[in-house]
């Protein structure tokens, strides 16, 4: 699979705060990738470089193996994380403006059959839920019909429902063979849409690969959790265990014998539970605190 | 062609959103009427009652009038320019009685319609030594002379908070993120701001002329081409300042307090609501600098004076260059997102 993108040691400083510090990354063409890390990461900054929109203290960026390739802005797509749309334009009024820009834009309804928009096509953006707005940005991000497209936490702040449906939606969009830059705090986004991803923290890459790759690399035991509150301190220090927000963690590679070593302790297993690592496990493996930190 | 459809796009959206935003349509077409009505009502029995007269190089008043405070004087330089004034009631009485003049008999002239010009003859009475020599002419109203302030007010701040304000609010939330994320360049997109807003207030400030030109059959005596073209050339002037306002700010707040900082000036110095003549000399060149005093004189010198283009060439060449000047600077300083 061919690099339609590399990124090489780019690195953003605002005055004294690092946001991004020697980050490096290789996109293959066609795949899902991910970067994955807790708010303030540095995945905004890093993609929105990538994107021309910041400018970086320093670094390259190669598209197609090509710096400032001047082809760039006609083949990506962007959906940023927040953007206001015009308040009194409608749907259908939005992709004719923004298909303007571009020599040869999707067609009209190709798009609003693609990305579900019939039902409020002729509505005006003022009046869009927040579901339906993510879904019109996501149309205009692919009225280019664009090789790569950048999506910066598309689901941030959608119902459960809306999410599902955006998975959908960008499931779609990874079968046509396009390359997608998704950014997210969400594991389960992550772990269902990611080819590849990369986690952040304080501005930095700290492990790369699939998300499969990532899980079997690190965790080579199933997780055996119970509420804190069954648990003695004496007994967790015995069992190496991990507590955080009101859980403990206890890494098993037999879980029989964990279980048998739990019940001689006398420990309470009402509230047991066995499960194989996340992401999440992953990253508090990695950085000591939690994603959503 | 391509950056044509992109301009023409761009204007088209623009469009859309003012028309669509009934509260600013309603005030584009209502406010300016409103304020002329009540300027009408106001002065429409004849306005101030304090006598005006010119005086004509080192004229002075004669001696009976000079500690009168009910006298306001008026120095001019220019015989045509006073002479005009006397013609359109905008001056009581100019007297001529200079040291240097070689006229043996001193003189003043009147308009025979003004009644105050009566007034002031029959003061004069008792000194029979006084040459009269009549000026006829139309009588220019306060209305008359106010009415082209008023629509050049109008086009200031639409132009500034129109294009100034709008671009801030579009960075403030992102909408020029999204437009620096697509091929669009900088120029293009303050180009067809500039187009759309021009297009909407040349339409607005013709609908506003022709309803109060219907209603009060105010003084038009040079040619309606002529109005026009200052007209174009004042708001793109005002709009182009209104596009450095905004080439940077991204906070409505602060964008909001500079506009304020900038029309009021306007709006005291640029002769809307009264004449700055006598005023003192720094007030004038301060007046001088402002983009609508340009306009103002422009279209008030074609309205009530019959000017042509050529007879305002010093305030077109002023615009021109103002309008030059901000662009410039606004595209060189524009950015669409602050960091």
């Amino acid at each position: 699979m061919s690099t339609i993108l590399e990124i090489r040691n780019l690195v953003k400083h605002y005055k004294e705060v690092k946001a991004v510090n020697g980050v490096s990354l290789q996109i293959p063409s066609g795949c899902c990738f991910g970067l994955l890390g807790p708010n303030g990461a540095g995945k905004t900054t890093t993609i929105e470089m990538i994107e021309g929109i910041t400018q970086p203290t320093s670094g390259e960026i190669l598209y197609k193996g090509q710096r400032d390739n001047p082809n760039f802005k006609l083949e990506a797509g962007i959906q940023f994380q927040s953007t206001a749309l015009m308040d009194y334009l409608t749907v259908d009024e939005f992709l004719t403006l923004f298909g303007s820009f571009y020599p040869n834009p999707q067609p009209t309804e190709r798009l609003i059959e693609q990305c579900h928009l019939g039902e409020f096509r002729s509505q005006q953006a003022a009046k869009l839920s927040g579901g339906q707005r993510q879904r019109v940005l996501l149309a205009i991000a692919l009225i280019n019909d664009p090789d790569i497209i950048f999506l910066d936490e598309p689901t941030t702040g959608l119902d459960p429902q809306a999410r599902r449906n955006f998975w959908a939606l960008i499931e779609e969009i990874k079968n046509q063979g396009k390359t997608i830059v998704l950014t997210t705090h969400y594991m389960d986004e992550a772990e269902y849409l990611c080819d590849q991803l990369v986690i952040v923290d304080r501005g930095q890459v700290i492990a790369e690969g699939s998300p499969q790759t990532l899980l079997q690399q690190q965790f080579d035991h199933v997780l055996v959790c119970l509420d804190a509150s069954a648990i003695s301190a004496a007994q967790q220090q015995q069992f190496s265990a991990l507590e955080h927000n009101g859980k403990v963690t206890i890494k098993s590679r037999s879980v029989e014998e964990t279980l048998q070593a739990m019940i001689a302790a006398g420990i309470n297993l009402n509230s047991l539970q066995v499960r194989n690592p996340t992401l999440e496990d992953l990253f508090l493996q990695l950085t000591g605190h939690s994603l959503r930190d | 062609m391509k950056y044509i459809k992109q301009l023409l796009a761009l204007c088209v959206a623009r469009n859309k959103e003012y028309y669509r935003d009934k509260g600013s349509l309603l005030w584009s077409f209502i406010l300016p009427p409103m304020i002329i009505a009540v300027v009408a009502l106001a002065f429409s029995n004849g306005g101030n009652a304090l006598f005006k007269v010119g005086l004509l190089g080192d004229s002075h008043l004669p001696v009976a009038w000079q500690q009168a405070t009910y006298i306001e004087s008026v120095k001019f330089e220019d015989p045509k320019k006073a002479t005009e004034r006397i013609r359109h009631h905008q001056l009581d009485l100019l007297i001529d009685n200079q040291v240097s003049s070689t006229e043996d008999q001193p003189r003043y002239l009147y308009n025979p319609s003004s009644s105050k010009a009566e007034a002031l003859q029959a003061l004069l009475k008792s000194e029979s030594h006084w040459r009269a020599e009549a000026v006829t002419g139309r009588e220019i109203r306060y209305i008359d002379w106010v009415l082209p302030g008023v629509l050049a007010m109008n086009l200031m701040f639409s132009g500034l908070y129109g294009v100034g304000y709008v671009i801030v609010r579009y960075r403030k939330n992102g909408v020029l993120k999204r437009l620096q994320a697509t091929p669009v360049s900088p120029l293009m997109f303050l180009c067809a701001q500039l187009l759309s807003r021009l297009m909407i207030m040349l339409i607005t400030s013709a609908v506003v002329f022709a309803g109060t030109h219907y209603f009060l059959d105010f003084l038009m005596l040079g040619r309606f081409v002529d109005l026009f073209a200052v007209a174009l050339l004042g708001n793109v002037c005002l709009l182009s300042m209104g596009l450095l306002i905004a080439s940077r700010l991204a906070n409505e707040e602060f964008a909001n307090g500079l506009l304020n900082l900038i029309t009021f000036p306007m709006l005291l110095l640029s002769e809307l609501w009264f004449s700055l003549d006598g005023a003192p000399n720094w007030m004038t060149a301060v007046s001088e600098l402002l983009p609508l005093t340009h306009m103002v004189q422009a279209a008030r010198a074609i309205m009530l004076e019959g000017a042509t283009l050529g007879d305002v060439s010093h305030q077109l060449a002023a615009m021109a260059l103002l309008s030059a000047v901000f662009l410039l600077v606004s595209a060189k300083l524009f950015k669409w997102r602050t960091d």
